[in-house]
């Protein structure tokens, strides 16, 4: 078989490679510390039980969803309180239930973002309690 | 085995396929997953109708008075950007002549002083703007209320071109910093949306009647379900000769002028 300008067909693919791979090496093997979450907010330290209004890995998996469900209730249906799978009933929403709880957005919601560099568009629109004068 | 070009592409796709399934089975069974409200939640006392509508008894309205826009515009968190093209607004003051063109005399009785008049979002049974929004961002509540969601406006302005009554702004800036006095009862909106009057249905939620209504000190404003015979709105109604703005649209206004 002949290959014709090869080299200039393999030194190619090596770039090609070098550049598709470059997050992986330029990163090294160095792991970024997994974000410190925290859940020392007053409102949550008063809870008997810590618990959010379902369990933490449903709500790790799942909080993205039941929100996008939750203004679908609120706004569409006009349904304003959300029972759990416990049988406890919240009320829905996300600056008073949320936020009520996590009153420490930055270092609750935004490190978790920011680590899986997701950018939630919820606060263009909601404020955030320490936001009101 | 040598493969033909057809069949490489075949087997190509095939794998294609293959690889989206598990993202894709992985996504209806995390859906699925949620779960599901138990009996349905009651809501704290909200005002209900099977018709809400406004009247507005225009002998009461003042002309020099602003209760109801700046009670409104309190409630919603509306930017104030002055007088300017793309200011927004709920609920305004326009003349007489621009709020009913097809019946406006050229003398009014009052023709010393400008007759204004509250004009809103007319929640009409018919609306334009729920017919040519292309997200579903507005649409016709059961109680009769135009709703806007607006986590589904894009911004394309669609309904303002639809309403006949120019009752729908557009956020052609950032809002937040020209929302004077920040209610933390209702989120502001975002740049490249549209917002209207919502009968307060936020506030109908919570067994309120609408921010408008108990602002006006005249009483000039009744709030009810039109379709309850006793209820205060049909009361006002019954009094004296109503009108509707432009009903010949066939858009069904449900803001009545009572004169």
């Amino acid at each position: 078989m002949k290959l014709y300008g090869g080299w200039k067909i393999i030194a190619g693919l090596i770039f090609f490679l070098l550049v598709v791979t470059f997050p992986f090496w330029y990163g090294g093997l160095k792991a970024t510390p997994p974000p410190d979450l925290k859940l020392d907010t007053p409102a949550i330290g008063q809870l008997a039980e810590k618990r959010c209004i379902e369990d933490a890995a449903f709500m790790r998996a799942n909080h993205m969803k039941l929100l996008v469900k939750w203004q679908d209730l609120v706004v569409r249906e006009g349904i304003r309180s959300y029972a759990a799978t416990d049988g406890k009933v919240y009320q829905i929403s996300l600056t008073a239930s949320c936020l009520g709880c996590h009153s420490n957005k930055d270092k609750f919601c935004d490190r978790c973002h920011d680590y899986t560099g997701v950018k939630p568009k919820c606060y263009s629109c909601h404020i955030l309690p320490k936001e009101v004068p | 085995m040598a493969h033909s070009r057809r069949e490489f592409l075949k087997i190509a796709g095939i794998s294609g396929l293959g690889l989206c399934l598990p993202a894709s089975t992985g996504l209806i069974s995390a859906i699925a997953a949620t779960p599901a409200a138990g009996p349905p939640p009651k809501p704290l006392a909200a005002l209900k109708a099977q018709r809400w509508a406004m009247a507005v008894n225009i002998s009461k309205c003042k002309v020099d008075c602003a209760d109801c826009i700046a009670a409104c515009h309190l409630e919603h968190n509306v930017p104030d950007f002055g007088k300017t093209k793309d200011s927004i607004r709920w609920i305004t003051s326009q003349p007489y002549p621009v709020v009913f063109p097809g019946v406006a005399k050229p003398r009014l009785p009052g023709e010393s002083k400008p007759l204004l008049l509250p004009v809103l979002c007319n929640h009409c049974d018919n609306p334009p703007c729920v017919r040519v929004c292309p997200t579903g961002a507005t649409f016709k509540r059961a109680d009769g209320i135009t709703l806007m969601d607006y986590h589904r406006c894009i911004g394309c302005r669609f309904c303002m071109a639809a309403c006949p009554y120019g009752s729908r702004s557009m956020n052609y800036r950032d809002p937040r910093p020209f929302v004077r006095k920040l209610n933390p009862g209702y989120p502001p909106r975002t740049i490249g949306v549209v917002e209207k009057c919502n009968f307060c249905e936020e506030k109908l939620a919570r067994g309120m009647l609408p921010a408008c209504v108990t602002a006006c000190r005249q009483k000039a404003l009744v709030f009810g379900d039109i379709k309850d015979a006793n209820s205060e709105i049909r009361r006002a109604l019954n009094s004296g000769f109503s009108l509707r703005r432009r009903p010949e649209l066939g858009t069904g206004p449900q803001v009545h002028y009572i004169l």
